[in-house]
């Protein structure tokens, strides 16, 4: 009864062994396509500045112009915002640093698309790595760069009149980071997939754009039609917009009776901050796997 | 592993749908050879080397690439290889350093090595004083000697070039040779490298011609040239209508008249070339004869020529491609 029982257990200790020696790699690897992702990131400053651009012009432009327009009809989405003295132009600021995270997620993890058209991808696709290796670095680097867009934001509170609180920082960068993870991993999904950058514009104009708008970043989200509810509440981004939104504008002090109105509801119940991370994070993961799956696809 | 073989490849499928684009391909390469692939476009090349590099997976047939099977253990053959692709693979926005310090990452070059063989091999392709230059500022012969040095960085044991001079002009593709010829001596590695270019094809040690999918021969270059058997010899004459019949007569074999030059094979063309000026009543204004090329062999084999023109444009669209992304890329 010994011998065999010695055997498990060598066989046992060779598994073990095997199993480290084939993590190490992989997280090896991970982390050098996640550098070469942000190194490039930095490299690229004038992105950097350039990408500021958009989310000014919202707050600026469209957020004046509809603030002026609203304060006129009698205040946003009725009393919540007008009873807690909010300006539309602070209501869309964590909306705006959310669509910021959006928007740079996607396309910074579909990046692959350019990677593979320009042909690095093949250096990364015929290394001795796992290719969970490409879509997890793939995805924390797109996330990375996603987070630094929107956190970068902030720096405009004090323009728009919106005062942020340590305890609302320390509080928005995990959420902001789950928001681009899982958005950067279905960016990653659907590169994973797409063989030419023809696919790209594509997926702009029917998967970006109605995320955006359908996520609550520029108007609250109850009290719209079913067929409008039952689509915002499809969109993972929703997820990420509204916990955003109530830490942001608690932090400023906003009444936490208005902040429920204000808040995401799901068969009217408000969900908890927590449950709403949960939720996009689970989304990420799913993401995440079917990224894994396609880049393991050998023809 | 066995010494014997660096490469081993048996009865190797590679069917896309319908198409067949490797039909039953049989070749050992030799540990340290230079072993050049050579075939038109579309002749089957670049998927035998995807093969090989685990990029694809054979549809029946089997490879072993430094004594490990390509389907069996693919992760372990990527570790054992270098690769050169036909398109370039570097990032351009980072620096040579960089480049190559991503690929020592993913390819587990020892931490306590790594800076020293990053310094090595861009010694070897005489790059060390644009270490710290973004690639994008490379002309394409220095990126194609980085890729080369990238190749080599994890001392692989076979490396594989996919057409590694394409859309290079004549000079810089006899640079690179410079390099290629020597790194079997210098790094004991065995070269596994397509081309369609036939002069390149001299370089190698042996060489598998591909036509369809399939080998049509397999030798050195001067077994290949021995297969036509004899001299190739150019005559131009002030009456060629006149003259082919008596050349025909002396040379016993039918010259092909070409462009207002007649050409026969001959089996000695230093004896030749004496009795034609004696024999013939024709005015001979010039007359040339040459070893036999890879081209004739090409010819002799396949009944065609690799069309260069063919190749050509197909080479200006890449330059094009790459010239337009280049720009296009931030």
């Amino acid at each position: 009864m010994s011998a065999p029982n010695g055997v498990m257990a060598r066989t046992a200790a060779a598994e073990r062994g095997r199993r480290k020696g084939t993590l190490w790699p992989t997280v090896r690897a991970i982390y050098i396509i996640w550098y070469r992702d942000v190194l490039r990131y930095w490299r690229d400053r004038a992105r950097l500045v350039a990408s500021l651009a958009q989310p000014l012009l919202f707050l600026i432009v469209f957020g004046t112009g509809l603030s002026s327009a609203l304060s006129g009809a009698g205040g946003l989405g009725g009393a919540a915002g007008a009873a807690a003295g909010l300006t539309y132009t602070q209501f869309i600021f964590p909306g705006i640093i959310g669509m910021s995270v959006l928007f740079s997620a996607i396309f910074a993890s579909m990046s692959i698309v350019w990677d593979r058209e320009f042909g690095f991808l093949k250096e990364v696709l015929v290394a001795p790595i796992d290719r969970s290796a490409v879509a997890i670095g793939k995805s924390l680097g797109g996330a990375t760069q996603a987070m630094v867009q929107g956190l970068i934001l902030l720096i405009l509170a004090p323009v728009i009149g919106v005062k942020l609180t340590l305890g609302s920082v320390v509080a928005l960068v995990p959420l902001v980071f789950v928001l681009a993870f899982a958005l950067s991993s279905m960016g990653v999904a659907i590169a994973s997939r797409m063989k030419s950058m023809q696919g790209f514009q594509v997926v702009v104009n029917f998967l970006m754009m109605p995320m955006f708008f359908l996520s609550g970043a520029l108007f609250p989200l109850n009290g719209l039609p079913t067929w409008m509810t039952v689509l915002t509440r499809l969109d993972p981004a929703t997820y990420g917009m509204d916990p955003l939104r109530r830490v942001v504008l608690g932090g400023a002090g906003l009444p936490s009776v208005a902040l429920d109105r204000l808040g995401l509801t799901l068969f009217d119940t408000v969900l908890p901050i927590v449950a709403e991370a949960a939720i996009l994070l689970g989304f990420g993961i799913v993401m995440l796997a079917i990224a894994v799956r396609n880049f393991r696809v050998r023809d | 592993m066995s010494d014997q073989t660096a490469i081993s490849v048996h009865e190797l499928v590679k069917n896309f749908g319908p198409v067949e684009a490797v039909r039953g391909i049989d070749l050992e390469v030799r540990p340290g050879e230079i072993f050049g692939f050579l075939g038109p476009n579309g002749a089957g090349k670049s998927t035998t080397i995807n093969i090989l590099c685990t990029l694809m997976r054979a549809t029946s047939g089997s490879a072993t690439v430094a004594g490990i099977d390509v389907d069996h253990d693919p992760a372990a053959v990527r570790s054992r290889i270098g690769l050169v692709f036909q398109d370039p693979s570097l990032d351009q926005q980072l620096t040579a350093r960089e480049n190559l310090e991503f690929h020592a990452f993913v390819y587990d070059v020892p931490a306590s090595t790594r800076k020293q063989r990053i310094a090595e091999v861009l010694e070897m392709v005489e790059l060390t004083d644009r270490t710290d230059s973004v690639v994008m500022t490379y002309s394409g012969g220095m990126r194609r000697r980085l890729e080369i040095a990238r190749g080599m960085l994890h001392t692989p044991d076979v490396l594989f070039l996919d057409e590694p001079t394409i859309g290079l002009d004549p000079q810089t593709r006899r640079h690179i040779w410079g390099y290629l010829g020597e790194l079997p001596k210098r790094a004991g590695v065995t070269i596994f490298m397509t081309t369609h270019y036939m002069d390149e094809a001299e370089y190698c040690d042996r060489i598998a011609i591909i036509d369809h999918g399939e080998i049509q021969a397999i030798g050195t270059p001067d077994e290949l040239k021995k297969m036509v058997g004899g001299d190739v010899v150019s005559i131009t004459t002030s009456d060629n209508v006149a003259a082919l019949p008596q050349i025909e007569a002396i040379a016993g074999a039918k010259p092909i008249a070409d462009n207002g030059t007649l050409r026969v094979e001959v089996p000695d063309g230093a004896g030749f070339v004496p009795r034609l000026v004696r024999e013939t009543t024709v005015e001979v204004t010039s007359v040339a004869f040459r070893r036999p090329s890879l081209d004739d062999v090409f010819l002799k084999l396949t009944g065609r020529a690799i069309r260069e023109e063919e190749a050509g444009s197909t080479d200006m669209m890449r330059m094009m491609g790459r010239a337009w992304m280049g720009r296009g890329r931030r």
